[in-house]
Parts: C-alpha cells; structure tokens; sequence
C-alpha cells in the first residue's frame, strides 16, 4: 500500500480542533469498529464482574463439579461477625487514608518545587517518575532489602546515629510493619500524585498571582488564596483516585509482608485473595469484594460531596 | 514576579535535597547490592559503593532456577498483549473519537466504573471461564486477559489523539471515493502514529508489570512471569541469595524503564488530552 499522506505534524500534544456538526450516517460504521473492542470487554469483564458481584451471595465453593446455592445474605451475616474481617477492613482503611494523604501533601511538596526555577530539577523529575515505571514487585523487593533488620541501610543508619542500637525489625514488628509497608506505599504512588498536581499548576495562569502579589499578599497568602483553590478539582480527581487503586492494592503488599506479622498488615484484596485461592471459598470472597465495592463507593460519595458543597459555599 | 529571598531559596534546595533521598536512594542501593560480593553483603556494616564492583550476580541470576524462562514469557505476553490491544483499540477509539453515539457515554462510563471495583471480583469469574476452555496456565489466556484490563485506558488515550485530528483530509477521501476502511488505513493510521506508538507501550509497560492475574491464573513453573519468579525468591521456598536476587530485579526493572522513558512525555500530555476532552 502507498502512503502520499503529508507527513504528521502532530508528535506534540493534541490540540483541540474546531468542531462540525456530527452526521449519524456513520452509527453503524461505528458499532462495527467497536465490536472487536467490545467483546472481549463484555465476555472477560463485563460479565465476569456481574457473576462477581453475583457470586457474593450463594456458596460458591473453587472445585469443580460442586453444586452452588443462593443463600442470600448468608455471608454477609457471617462476615459482619468476622472479625478477622472486620479488622482487615479497618487496616484497609487506614492503609488507604494515610498513604493516600502523605502522597497528597508529599506530592504537592514536589510539584510546588518541581513549578520553581531550581537546579536539579530534572534529576527530581525524573526519579519521581521512576516508580511508575517499576513492576510492584520489585519495588517490593527493594525495600524488603532496604528495610532488612541485619543487613539493611536504614538499621544500618539508625545505629550510627544511636537512634537504635539493636535495630528495628521493621517489617516483622506488631509495632512497625504498618507504617513501613505505608512508606513504601507512598513512595510506589508519588509519580501519578505529582505529575497530576504539577499539571494543575502550570494551568494557573500567571496574571492571577501577580494580581494577589500586587495587592500585596505574601507568598504563604498566596498559596492559600490562589494556588489551593486553583487546584481544588485535580485535588479532588486524584486524590480519589488514589484512594480507590491503594483500597483495591494487592502485589506491593502481599510481597512486603503477605499481610503479617499476625495479620496487622492484612488488607481486605489480601484476605479475600487467601479465602479464594488458599481456602477454595469463592463465594465468601466475592461478598468480600462486595462489600469493599461498597465501602469505597460510600467513603467517595462522602467525600466528593463534601467538596461539591464547599465549592458553592 | 519578585525573586524568592535567599532563605527561601536555600530552603526549596534543602527540600529538593531530601526529596532526592527519598527518591533516589531506594535505586540506588538496590543497583550497589546487584554488584556486591556475598561477603561483603554478608558485612554488617553495609556501604553504598561496592569496594568491588563485580557483575557475576547478574550471570548467577540468569542461572538461577527458570529466570531466564521466565522473561521469555514475560516478553512473549507483553508483547502479545501490546499488538492485540492496539489492533483492538485503533478502531474503536476512532469511532469513539468520531461518531457521536451511545457507546460514547457507555464506555466513559464503562473506564470508570472498571476503577472501583476490586480485581478480586473479576477474577474469580476469570478463573473458573479460562479453566473451562482450558486457557489456565497458558499465556494466550493471559493475554486475553490483559487486553481487556488495558483496553479501558488505552481507548481514553487513543481517543484524546483521534480527537485531535483534523478531519478535513478524511472528509477529502470520502469525497474522492474511499471507503470508511480504506480511509482508516492509509489516512488515519499514519497521522495517529505518536498516539498508537504511546499506547503501545503502555500496554507493554502494564502487561510487564503485572502480578496479581498472574499469580491467579498461572500455576506452572514453565509459564511463570518475571514478576511471579521474583516473588517467589523472597517468599517462604525462595533462598536465593541476595546478590542475584537483586540483580535479577534491576534486570526486570530495565525493560519497562526504557519503554517509559520513551513514552513518560506521550503518556502525560496523552492523559491531559484524553481527560479535556469530554
């Protein structure tokens, strides 16, 4: 095939073009491009996640040839007096909070820095984009021999400043195991942070700032009064996307710790990952996941409502 | 605007400092163990820089048991998922970019839906219609797999770039006769080229990534991934020494850190694109 087309000019970001009138002469024409998309979405995810949702409420069990019943709430009544479950649940949420916070506030830190005109800049550009790139379970890795009680650095540290001489078992302590594999779950989710929030930044027009700096704000006032509210919608976008992939996370853990020592790093995708595959209860899992849907689906209303309405105060 | 005063200054560097400590040291050690020798990572007293800078851990980590078999297989599926998606996304982000219809609005809405829900809901299903049609323990089912779990992305993307094409040279084809395909292939597919490239190595990146499907879906050693290997090592039958374990990891680091450093630009802009225009 011959290609006379003029050579693309577009290698640089899309811009958006003028707009005409759609004609629905090409309805069909678009169903039919879309059906190689479509189903595949539907039979290995749309359908799947229904039957998901579905199985929460019979007894599913992962052999093969066993007969499944409907028991309607059954499990749901039997996870409510789980408290194994119900304590997955709370380190969930505390996983998913505080991670989710630290990377905000660490994030805008960075992008802040990132909008100044600093030398090195490109080096902290770079390495914020790094952990995007690597698979979690390397990241993982790498901090299980960063944080390693004998031969780690940070003990390592920790004794050459007398801080600790006898080191700190930092992913096998009751103690410490939450808030290191939280570190490491900040660390793992900066990029997307930060280069979201760096975005917001470069779109606030200049003139605003200098409005505010003229009538004589200083910069504290400034970034309270003109930078915050500026980014209040890409705030809410990532920080609620960041809130729902850290509930839902699964690898970054589950290489760190797999949910101990004594389950105090078990989050729920940990737990109801063990009670399907470890003990065959598909069933059970699945209202697991149910309920987790739930959750997150009420917490993101909570919150996103709470944005709405100071926005129109 | 004024120029920030020299403590100000001073503090943003001290600031930019630390953030490259946090940032950068993680790597750093993980790079400085790859070529130490086991006795010297055996020293409690542990430096950043080897006295001996040695690569026999990254040979040891290739004989290591099926690491090399498994980055086969991980090139093998993320390749396989790299050209299925963008075979299966061209043409319908071009009809979502284009054609104003219902399915616009459905998979909008489809892409955020598919965010809220835990993987584990999914892939119990997954699990029981692959091990029906016998694509458990295959690399084909993975790739299936990891096509759907792309698409809803990739389409976003993909849809930003056709969006942003004028449509004037396909409205001149139809006008000397092509056909909707014929336009698609020689018109459209050139001039989306930097969104196609972006999108494919994002799908390659995702699939090279992934974990928890694998881990769920294969159970073979011959068919494992780089990432379910590497696991493995640090779990609870794993003693490989560190040196090669370390190794091993910034070997399977590389391959998508590349691909990233290609892509980082594209896949920003690509993001910002895809998320203004509604």
């Amino acid at each position: 095939m011959t290609t006379t087309v003029v050579e693309p000019q577009l290698d640089s970001p899309p811009r958006p073009v003028r707009r005409r009138r759609g004609r629905s002469t090409g309805s069909r024409d678009a169903w039919l491009l879309t059906l190689p998309a479509l189903i595949p979405v539907l039979v290995l995810s749309v359908i799947p996640l229904a039957q998901g949702v579905y199985y929460g409420f019979t007894d599913k069990r992962a052999g093969l040839g066993i007969a499944t019943h409907v028991t309607g709430l059954e499990n749901f009544r039997k996870l409510w007096h789980n408290h194994l479950f119900l304590e997955s649940f709370r380190i969930g949420l505390i996983w998913a909070v505080s991670v989710t916070l630290i990377q905000f506030v660490l994030g805008l830190g960075l992008a802040l820095l990132l909008n100044e005109d600093l030398r090195l800049r490109w080096l902290a550009r770079t390495l914020a984009l790094i952990p995007w790139a690597m698979p979690p379970v390397i990241v993982a890795i790498m901090w299980r021999l960063l944080l390693d009680p004998t031969v780690g650095p940070v003990n390592q540290s920790l004794k050459d400043l007398h801080i600790s001489d006898t080191g700190i078992n930092w992913l096998g302590d009751f103690h410490t195991a939450l808030p290191a594999v939280i570190m490491v779950g900040v660390w793992v989710g900066m990029p997307q942070t930060t280069i979201a929030l760096l975005a917001g930044l470069q779109g606030i027009p200049a003139d605003l700032h200098e409005a505010a700096a003229v009538d004589g704000a200083g910069a504290w006032r400034r970034f309270f009064s003109v930078t915050l509210p500026q980014l209040r919608p890409i705030i809410f976008a990532i920080t609620s996307l960041d809130f729902i992939w850290n509930f839902n996370s699964f690898g970054l853990v589950y290489v760190l710790t797999a949910g101990g020592p004594g389950g105090k790093t078990m989050l729920p995708m940990l737990f109801a990952y063990n009670e399907a595959f470890r003990y065959g209860q598909f069933g059970y899992a699945s209202a697991m996941g149910d309920v987790m849907v739930l959750l997150v689906v009420i917490f993101l209303g909570l919150y996103l409502r709470a944005g709405l309405r100071k926005a129109d105060a | 605007m004024r120029k920030p005063t020299k403590a100000v200054r001073t503090g943003q560097y001290v600031a930019l400092a630390l953030y490259l400590i946090f940032l950068g040291f993680p790597l750093l050690w993980l790079l400085s163990i790859s070529l130490k020798t086991p006795r010297e990572l055996a020293s409690i007293n542990p430096h950043l820089i080897p006295h001996h800078f040695q690569w026999s851990n990254y040979s040891d980590a290739f004989d290591a048991q099926g690491l090399l078999r498994s980055a086969g297989n991980s090139t093998i599926v993320a390749l396989g998922s790299m050209v299925l998606t963008i075979v299966v996304a061209f043409p319908a982000a071009y009809a979502l970019g284009r054609f104003k219809t219902r399915l616009r609005p459905i998979a909008t809405g489809w892409i955020l839906v598919s965010q809220l829900f835990p993987v584990i809901l999914i892939v119990i299903p997954l699990f029981m219609i692959l091990r029906s049609i016998h694509l458990l323990n295959s690399l084909f089912g993975l790739v299936l797999v990891y096509l759907v779990w792309t698409l809803p992305f990739a389409l976003w993307m993909l849809r930003g770039y056709v969006a942003a094409l004028p449509r004037d040279l396909e409205e001149a084809a139809a006008v000397d006769g092509a056909g909707r395909l014929r336009t698609l292939v020689s018109i459209v597919l050139p001039l989306l080229r930097p969104g196609l490239v972006a999108t494919a190595m994002f799908a390659f990146i995702s699939a090279w990534n992934e974990f928890f499907f694998a881990l769920v879906l294969l159970k073979n050693d011959n068919v494992r991934t780089l990432p379910l290997t590497l696991a493995h090592f640090v779990g609870a039958e794993g003693q490989v020494s560190l040196g090669p374990l370390a190794a091993g990891s910034v070997m399977a680091t590389v391959p998508s850190l590349l691909v990233f450093a290609v892509l980082q630009r594209r896949l920003t802009s690509g993001l910002l694109a895809g998320a203004v225009k509604g």
